[in-house]
């Protein structure tokens, strides 16, 4: 007992999207896959390429040449909407000048699919496009939950980096952002300002009025600093009472004279605290950097250091530009070494200033 | 600009010219990082500033640069799995041409939101072809050359490839293959699983 199959019942279950056209190329038919792509009733009688352009070999354009392309693989497009893109193969063959060509969706699957929803059972037992499918869809969803990882983590090392360039108490920078965004300028070569601010009387605030009004006047003069400079300086707090203001493009001293003057003006006014006034005031030194000067950031802030020394000296609430006779000056009082030694040396230096 | 290019100008960069002269790119670029993160999104600008900074850095003309890139990007085995990638295109190199009409589609549908440039070939008569590509870039069609070239070598065809327009977002590269078997070609198996 046995079933006989016309080649056409074969052809659909083996290759669902596959066209039989007669000896003039119209479609005599059709596959059930390809029935979905377009009603049985537009495809039969039509010329093949009347439905279908051959975009690949484009010099296919009639019959003859399109069943001389026999074996070679053809890259079509359904003339109307929707235009999927679909490739194929010609296999002349079943006599009277009939030939067959099976076709496939190639990359334009994922919306074929939706487009014509299509199932499992439009596909044949033995083709791939399912596990395929099946692929594109796994690497998407473990690809978006990576791309979410990435950016909570991008997020979270945003803050990390921000926390540890960040003085927590004053929301100023660091010392650490300092010496970075310092070297950076150097590198660049730029001219700019850097301005060693150090408050006056800030111990005494602190021992007689207790931690919490100090605290309250090291935030104060951070916002006095932050409103007394520009949106591109760097305003930085790099020990307890002892700041640095980097200028990018200021060099003029009358300018820098005059922010300075405004700062030490300001910070100069009493700050209240639970009914009490905090009298402070700072002394400032700056320091200039000019393209091609071969300054390291230690010289400059050295630099800046032996300014605000001078500025001490003088009688503190003052404030001075560097010049190297500062510094043959400073030599009688201290001798300036490296920047390593520089802390130890400020100190001396107040104690000196204090003694004055 | 996806990280992945971002990504590739950085392999480029520092595989040809060595770590030291990228991290001074970076700096060059005004950039607060030395290492792009392949699947992280970064603004358009980055790139073009990037690619600014290396022509200053290594004292390269920018077009220079984009075809050296495009070498790179298809012929050093640290990038092997794009070769290959590619490969996957066509048998020969008329096939890998007109592959890369497919290739944006291919590509977002590896990665969902890499935007590559907008390739269209025009195939005309005696083996002429003209690639244009659509990209924010400058230089794009660069990248492409020396992508191509390499290409062409890898599946043995000898061809003629120039430069020939460059108008706003839009360059097109003429392609005249004078011989399709002309070499050996590089082997490529299917199922090396390089990548």
């Amino acid at each position: 007992m046995s079933t006989t199959f016309s080649i056409t019942d074969v052809l659909d279950v083996f290759c669902p999207m596959n066209v039989i056209i007669g000896g003039t190329g119209h479609i005599e038919h059709a596959g059930p896959t390809l029935r979905k792509l377009r009603p049985e009733t537009q495809l039969l009688g039509k010329p093949f390429l009347e439905i279908f352009e051959i975009r690949r070999p484009r010099s296919i354009v009639d019959v003859q040449q399109l069943r001389a392309s026999a074996g070679t693989k053809l890259h079509l497009q359904l003339r109307s909407k929707p235009q999927t893109e679909l490739k194929g193969v010609l296999v002349p063959g079943l006599g009277d000048d009939q030939a067959i060509i099976n076709l496939s969706f190639g990359i334009s699957i994922v919306d074929g699919v939706r487009d014509y929803a299509l199932t499992s059972a439009d596909f044949a037992a033995t083709d791939l496009t399912i596990e395929m499918l099946y692929l594109v869809e796994a690497k998407s969803a473990a690809m978006e939950a990576s791309r979410k990882l990435n950016l909570r983590l991008q997020g979270a090392m945003i803050a990390a980096e921000e926390q540890a360039f960040t003085d927590t108490l004053t929301g100023l920078k660091n010392r650490r952002a300092m010496d970075h965004v310092l070297a950076r300028h150097i590198e660049w070569d730029t001219k700019f300002a850097v301005m060693n601010i150090d408050l006056d009387w800030f111990k005494a605030v602190n021992d007689t009025m207790g931690h919490a009004a100090g605290d309250h006047v090291l935030q104060k003069v951070a916002r006095i600093m932050v409103e007394e400079t520009r949106d591109k300086d760097t305003v930085a707090r790099v020990g307890g009472d002892e700041f640095i203001v980097l200028l990018p493009g200021a060099t003029d001293h009358a300018a820098l004279t005059r922010i300075s003057q405004r700062i030490i003006d300001r910070l100069s006014q009493p700050i209240p605290f639970q009914g009490e006034m905090c009298r402070i005031s700072a002394s400032i030194g700056t320091a200039i950097h000019l393209p091609g000067s071969d300054q390291t950031p230690a010289e400059l802030l050295e630099n800046a250091d032996v300014a605000l020394y001078a500025s001490k000296h003088a009688g503190r609430s003052r404030q001075t530009i560097y010049s190297s006779d500062l510094r043959d000056n400073a030599r009688n009082f201290s001798e300036p070494t490296g920047r390593a030694d520089a802390v130890g040396e400020k100190r001396e230096g107040e104690e000196l200033a204090k003694r004055a | 600009m996806h990280g992945l290019i971002n990504r590739g100008i950085q392999r480029f960069v520092t595989d040809s010219y060595g770590q030291e002269r990228w991290t001074e790119v970076t700096r060059l670029a005004g950039l607060d990082f030395v290492e792009f993160e392949a699947m992280l999104i970064y603004d358009d600008d980055v790139t073009n500033r990037l690619l600014k900074a290396a022509c200053n850095v290594l004292d390269r003309a920018l077009l220079d640069l984009m075809e050296d890139l495009g070498t790179y990007l298809v012929s050093h085995p640290n990038v092997e799995a794009l070769r290959r990638l590619l490969r996957f295109g066509g048998v020969n190199f008329v096939e890998f041409l007109h592959s890369l009409d497919d290739l944006p589609d291919r590509a977002r549908l590896a990665v969902s939101d890499l935007v590559i440039p907008e390739l269209e070939l025009h195939e005309h008569c005696n083996g002429r072809f003209e690639l244009i590509c659509e990209s924010p870039i400058e230089g794009c069609g660069h990248v492409l050359m020396g992508a191509l070239r390499v290409m062409a070598d890898d599946y043995g065809t000898l061809a003629y490839l120039e430069h020939t327009e460059s108008r706003k977002g839009f360059e097109t590269i003429s392609i005249t293959l004078i011989e399709a078997e002309f070499a050996e070609g590089r082997h490529f198996d299917l199922g090396a699983g390089a990548i």
